[in-house]
């Protein structure tokens, strides 16, 4: 059974570098990255620095850009191309469960997620040479700031995992991933406009507020309900995107 | 006598165990039992598949012996694709039941997922591997370990000649290479049935003819279950054939049994150099034509044609007669009825008959 799933993981992942899409992910991360680095270096001249510099790359337009386009990049293909091509009748003909079939997908999508940030370490190193002010760039910092974006990043791939396995067209997956991330990514300013007499709404959007959650992680703080929110949410939708493929068996 | 026949058990047991054990030995990793082996390899009953508004599969039942290959006919929309979908576990059947090596296609689909080997109508591939990579992806998919699964795929890429293109893209081979790269993928865990739905569509003759042996070539270690609307392929790979017609089973039986149904009203057919008028009255005193044509076949030959009554074989009686009057004969055969004739009179539309 693991066998199988790290089996459909390294398919998942080498799939983007056979195609182009993982390159095309790769190369605009570089470019995006770049812009935001200007922007860092912009922050260091005016001095004096007050915030960790992962606070500004998190709050950053390029970050969230990042995070809004490439992750339905990443994920459009992972069923919705299966499906197109045929592929996924061959697929689920194997002695495959639906259950290793959804986790070795998502697992692969996030994985390649993860690997879309790797440009960012080397940026990282520059800047930990020349930066010389005190709790710039702390370790703990830069920890809580990547798990912030690991489960950021889970959400979104479960969500784009979700739309995929919901339709044939690559297309529809993608845009349908796209609005539903650049929603719940406004949701964020929706929170920070309503006020806290509002009662339960302002309460439940205070929760989802990710904004908020990323400036969090990105100080270095670690708020249990910003963990309890983002798994939960993963699971949810896995949970809904294993019925999608569970789906077909229904009578 | 109860301890004898409780002995014939056990005698049984043993037999079949160890009988399984040699299979085990041989069949890496897929798991058979002694009393698995005993049934037929599939079974279907009253399988009926139901779109919405429209029914695909309408309360079919058949069932294949192992070792057997056989052939699903039809024409389009027939409900071929649609009965192996069901039995490779792919789509639920609306009602009736179906089993594989015994397990359920329904509830027990992991068992039976792990017994088949299925290649889909237009052999789905990822286009963008390279042959032994897809090969052995699918080998592991399919459960088997890393030494088994690169053995299992040095063998079939052997059986089905792919030895020279492992490391070829599969989207730039030519459409009869990815044709067997469908089939090694269905073979390359050694099932005990191969389901493959249109195996030769697309092909060029030489690599139908080619397809056509490979899959002849798998039984009886294989039982085979392929499904077409090309009647030749059918006649030619498969020894037993279904006829399918809008979800329903038509006919069943061999090819040589199916032509035999319509032996009775075969024709026959002469080429004789003789003049119109003195064959007619030749033909019209013979007693066994039923019905005969004469029609000019060039030069001064004639083509007849004749119907005979039933059970009765013309051409020696031709011949003499022919023999007789001093003719020159230039062709006596007998129409034979393909597979085709019996597939048309089978399918064709009843308004048509009216």
């Amino acid at each position: 059974m693991m066998r199988v799933f790290l089996t459909l993981v390294r398919r998942e992942v080498g799939a983007h570098f056979v195609s182009w899409t993982g390159y095309v992910v790769v190369a605009a991360m570089l470019f995006l990255l770049g812009l935001s680095f200007i922007g860092i270096l912009h922050a260091l001249n005016a001095e004096p620095l007050t915030q960790p510099l992962t606070e500004i790359f998190n709050d950053s337009f390029a970050f969230w850009v990042i995070v809004l386009i490439g992750v339905p990049l990443i994920t459009m293909r992972s069923f919705a191309q299966e499906k197109h091509s045929g592929t996924f009748e061959t697929l689920m003909t194997t002695p495959v469960s639906d259950v290793v079939v959804v986790a070795g997908k998502y697992a692969g999508a996030l994985l390649m997620y993860c690997l879309m940030w790797v440009p960012l370490a080397p940026l990282l190193l520059v800047l930990r040479h020349y930066v010389t002010a005190p709790g710039a760039l702390d370790y703990g910092v830069l920890g809580t700031t990547a798990l912030g974006m690991f489960l950021l990043g889970g959400l979104y791939v479960a969500m784009g995992c979700l739309a995929s396995s919901l339709t044939r067209s690559q297309v529809i997956a993608a845009i349908v991933t796209f609005a539903a991330g650049v929603a719940m990514f406004l949701l964020g300013f929706l929170a920070q406009a309503t006020p806290p007499q509002l009662g339960l709404p302002a309460l439940i959007l205070h929760h989802v507020n990710m904004l908020a959650h990323m400036r969090d992680f990105s100080r270095g703080l670690l708020d249990t309900r910003a963990l309890v929110f983002y798994t939960t949410a993963t699971f949810l939708l896995l949970y809904l995107n294993l019925k999608a493929v569970e789906s077909r068996r229904w009578k | 006598m109860e301890i004898e026949s409780e002995l014939t058990q056990a005698a049984a047991h043993l037999d079949n165990f160890s009988w399984s054990w040699r299979n085990q030995a041989i069949k890496m990793g897929v798991c058979l039992t002694g009393k698995m082996n005993d049934g037929p390899m599939i079974e279907v009953r009253d399988l009926t598949k139901r779109y919405a508004g429209r029914v695909a599969v309408d309360g079919i039942s058949f069932s294949v012996a192992r070792g057997e290959i056989v052939g699903l006919l039809g024409p389009n929309g027939a409900g071929k694709s649609t009965t192996l979908r069901i039995l490779s576990c792919f789509l639920p059947a609306t009602s009736g039941s179906a089993r594989i090596a015994g397990f359920d296609v329904f509830t027990q689909h992991e068992e039976v997922r792990r017994r088949i080997g299925y290649m889909p109508e237009n052999n789905p591939l990822h286009k963008d591997m390279r042959v032994r990579d897809y090969l052995k992806f699918r080998a592991r998919l399919k459960g088997l370990g890393y030494k088994a699964s690169r053995e299992r795929v040095d063998v079939v890429m052997q059986q089905v000649g792919l030895a020279d293109v492992g490391r070829r893209v599969i989207g730039h081979l030519s459409k009869g290479y990815q044709q067997r790269v469908g089939l090694a993928d269905a073979l390359v865990h050694d099932p005990e049935l191969v389901i493959l739905d249109e195996p030769t569509l697309g092909l060029d003759p030489n690599q139908i003819r080619a397809v056509r042996q490979l899959i002849k070539d798998l039984a009886p270690r294989h039982t085979v279950l392929l499904s077409s609307h090309i009647l030749p392929e059918v006649e030619m790979t498969c020894g037993r054939v279904l006829i399918l017609d809008r979800g329903r089973v038509l006919a069943a039986d061999t090819p040589e049994n199916l032509q035999k149904i319509f032996e009775a009203s075969r024709a026959v057919v002469a080429e004789i150099a003789a003049s119109a008028e003195e064959l007619r009255n030749c033909w019209e005193a013979m007693a066994e034509v039923t019905h005969f044509d004469i029609a000019p076949a060039g030069g001064e030959y004639q083509r007849c044609t004749f119907t005979a009554r039933a059970g009765v074989d013309l051409r020696p009686k031709i011949y003499e007669a022919v023999r007789q009057r001093g003719w020159r004969l230039r062709e006596l055969t007998r129409d034979r009825y393909t597979l085709e004739d019996v597939f048309v009179r089978l399918t064709r539309p009843e308004k048509d008959e009216q």
